[in-house]
């Protein structure tokens, strides 16, 4: 039967069973809607603005380990999914935006609401097509969602010009992809694994560090038997939270720029770093010569080869998917694992630099911001899903809150992309109906993507938002007042919205609390009382808070700034 | 290190502004490049010539080989390789100047290919060095234009670039 371009893409979209799709309705994708509106199978959320489209969507793979899917119209519409596909290429998120785009005659010609997608796009998308014959629509939507899903998943834009989804053609929906180009690696080298793992028995000063890729590739928990087998520290980057118990013994905290003591220390000073899944970047390892000056081997693990050697050179580099690699080393320690007898020495170590209490903060009448988070996580049991913004809230919500499963810290780690939080919130709820989700922002962020409250009236998405309100960009605040003597230039945001007004005037549940004794109070009530509304709480915290530890910018990784030392 | 890379490629629309947005992203070098259909129509070929070290070499290959419509790369200068470069150069041919130049096309085996009553055009094929001297070679003042294609270069013997 002949179908019609627009309703290719609908019943493609059913094959891959998509259930959400994002997006914003427009001139060149009115024949996408119209077949849309004749189904019920793929549901649309009609969000307030494309960029928060493309961030639902991202979240919403984050969180369910399925490809989000973005769908927007040509010129502006895409212009404005720019950040959000930019934000979920540095994260490696899997997701397919579809854009609408001017019929095919008036390309290049400067039409209303034209803009060159393919071209815009191409820097910060793991693929993209433009579709010009109705005959390949179909199979370029396949392609689409196997490159975006497989290998080193990220973000692929399909364009289609409008007259291709009116034209006519046979649907039929390929079953599998080949392509002579694209085959990535999923099972490692045997002959490396193994020397990795006679690596891991010679360790003296072990350390595991994890990524992303732990949390991309659904290997917590291969990942968790591995550490417990070896006994040796694990500590995770800031994409890789929940990629291991951070309740666990073993867990010495995230590491970095903001990094815990021990952390930090252990990935300095170890002789061994198993690193699976991450990738070395500059807020991880703070100086690169710094961090050059020991002498130590490095097993890498990673499904990118571009990722390995790039900023950090490595002695015995795996290419694979993580959780096939884990797997066959596992296979290999199956006979037992006996470790260094110099390992003992160097978990004294370990206790002795967590002895440190690197995160302890100073006490204050006002509120503290991590207090709030500590609170948070206790009220939640621990198990919420936490979205943030990009910050020093940011920060103090990976330090505080301590993830114990994969894919419940979302967040925009690679290209720090400030209000993501709120849309975030909207994509993990669709794909994890009823389940606890709070997203801990300040109020510089949250204005960012603030629209969006009108999305979570539509669709009853009961989001608590933590705003931690000091009435400052703190982070740039804190660089400013430590490296720039106080030159607060920009960083102070006058004339904030009454955000209990406002969250009202949206139909939501505002809540303002100022003092310390009510944030647990006021906590419990938005998470009982409170379940079903998305209640904004406004969080008026003290002004000077800042985030330790801290590695300044090209300092090393153990010329640590701590609270105490201010 | 002077590297020359050759890349096999699926022929479609934007291939070249994906592999040419890769550099000038990253911040590589491009000297020279040159790309054309092979044989097989759906695939095309590149030649890059670039430079960096060894590091900066190894992320070039594997940033092209993650480009999804790379089929293959190769770095053509690790091996026995030959290499060549075609020159048009448009030259001033007038009084003694007339055989002169003819001379010099001929010392350097190239051609001439459009005479006029002033000028000559002169085919050259060589490496690129060849190309250098032969520009050096001649008065600057009788050049009135050239236009290379850039490197291209194949692996000798039994080194083949092939899907």
């Amino acid at each position: 039967m002949m179908i019609s371009g627009a309703e290719i893409v609908i019943r493609c979209l059913q094959e891959e069973k998509v259930d959400y799709v994002f997006g914003y309705p427009g001139g060149s994708v009115l024949h996408i809607y119209d077949a849309l509106f004749k189904q019920e199978e793929v549901k649309h959320i009609l969000v307030r603005h494309e960029q928060a489209a493309v961030h639902a969507a991202d979240a919403y793979s984050r969180s369910s380990q399925k490809v989000g899917v973005a769908l927007v119209t040509s010129g502006p519409g895409v212009t404005n999914t720019v950040t959000g596909i930019a934000t979920a290429y540095m994260d490696s998120i899997p997701m397919v935006v579809l854009c609408g785009q001017v019929p095919t005659a008036y390309i290049g010609q400067d039409a209303f609401q034209e803009c060159d997608t393919v071209g815009i796009t191409r820097p910060c998308v793991k693929h993209n097509f433009l579709v010009k014959d109705v005959k390949d629509l179909a199979s370029t939507i396949k392609k689409a969602f196997h490159i975006a899903s497989t290998g080193r998943p990220g973000p692929v834009v399909v364009d289609i010009p409008k007259d291709i989804t009116a034209q006519v053609c046979e649907f039929d929906y390929p079953k599998s992809v080949q392509m002579r180009s694209y085959n990535p690696v999923v099972k490692g080298h045997l002959g490396q694994i193994k020397k990795a793992v006679q690596i891991l028995q010679e360790a003296k000063r072990p350390i595991i560090y994890t990524g992303g890729g732990v949390i991309l590739s659904d290997a917590a928990e291969k990942l968790t038997q591995l550490a417990r087998k070896l006994n040796f520290p694990v500590t995770n980057t800031l994409m890789g939270l929940g990629g291991y118990p951070a309740t666990d013994k073993q867990f010495v905290g995230m590491l970095g720029m903001h990094g815990t003591f021990e952390a930090n220390n252990a990935m300095h000073y170890a002789d061994v770093i198993l690193a699976v899944g991450a990738r070395f970047d500059d807020r991880v390892i703070g100086n690169p010569e710094h961090f050059g000056e020991e002498k130590r081997r490095v097993i890498h693990i990673d499904i990118d080869p571009s990722s390995i050697s790039k900023r950090v050179k490595v002695d015995v580099p795996i290419v694979g998917n993580v959780t096939d690699v884990i797997d066959e080393i596992l296979k290999l320690l199956d006979g037992g694992f006996k470790a260094d007898p110099e390992v003992a020495d160097w978990w004294k170590q370990i206790d002795e630099w967590r002895g440190r209490n690197s995160l302890a903060y100073r006490q204050s009448n006002h509120i503290m911001p991590q207090y709030v988070v500590e609170k948070l996580y206790e009220v939640t049991g621990g198990d919420a899903f936490i979205t943030s913004d990009v910050g020093q809230h940011q920060m103090f919500a990976a330090q505080y809150y301590k993830f114990d499963k994969p894919r419940r810290w979302i967040n925009s780690g690679g290209l720090g992309t400030m209000g993501v939080g709120l849309p975030y919130g909207m994509g993990v709820l669709l794909a994890n109906p009823g389940a606890q989700v709070a997203c801990v922002t300040g109020e510089g962020s949250i204005q960012m993507c603030i629209q969006e409250l009108s999305t979570c009236k539509q669709y009853e998405l009961p989001i608590k938002i933590i705003n931690l309100n000091n009435g400052m960009l703190g982070m740039v605040r804190q660089w400013q007042e430590m490296f720039y003597s106080k030159r607060y230039s920009q960083s102070y945001v006058t004339s904030l919205p009454d955000f209990v007004k406002l969250a009202e005037s949206y139909g939501h549940v505002g809540m303002r609390i100022e003092k310390p004794e009510d944030v647990e109070p006021a906590l419990r009530k938005a998470f009982t009382e409170h379940k079903n509304d998305l209640v904004f709480m406004d969080f008026i915290i003290d002004p000077a808070a800042n985030v330790f530890p801290m590695v300044a910018a090209g300092k090393g990784l153990t010329e640590m700034i701590l609270a105490e030392d201010i | 290190m002077r590297h020359i890379i050759s890349i096999l490629i699926e022929n479609e629309a934007g291939a070249l502004s994906r592999v040419a947005g890769l550099f000038s992203a990253r911040g590589y070098n491009i000297e020279s490049l040159t790309v054309a259909p092979t044989e097989d129509p759906s695939l095309s070929r590149m030649t890059i010539l670039t430079w960096g070290s060894d590091e900066v070499l190894e992320q070039i290959t594997k940033q092209l080989n993650k480009l999804v419509d790379v089929v293959k790369v190769v770095d053509l200068s690790e091996a026995a390789h030959v290499e060549r470069e075609l020159m048009l150069i448009k030259v001033r041919a007038t009084g003694k100047d007339r055989e002169e130049m003819k001379r010099m096309a001929d010392i350097f085996r190239g051609r001439i290919i459009d005479v006029t009553e002033s000028t000559y055009v002169i085919e050259l094929t060589g490496a690129s060095s060849k190309l250098d001297s032969f520009i050096a070679a001649l008065d600057a003042g009788l050049i009135l234009e050239t236009v290379r294609t850039g490197v291209c270069g194949i692996g000798r013997g039994d080194r083949i670039l092939k899907v």
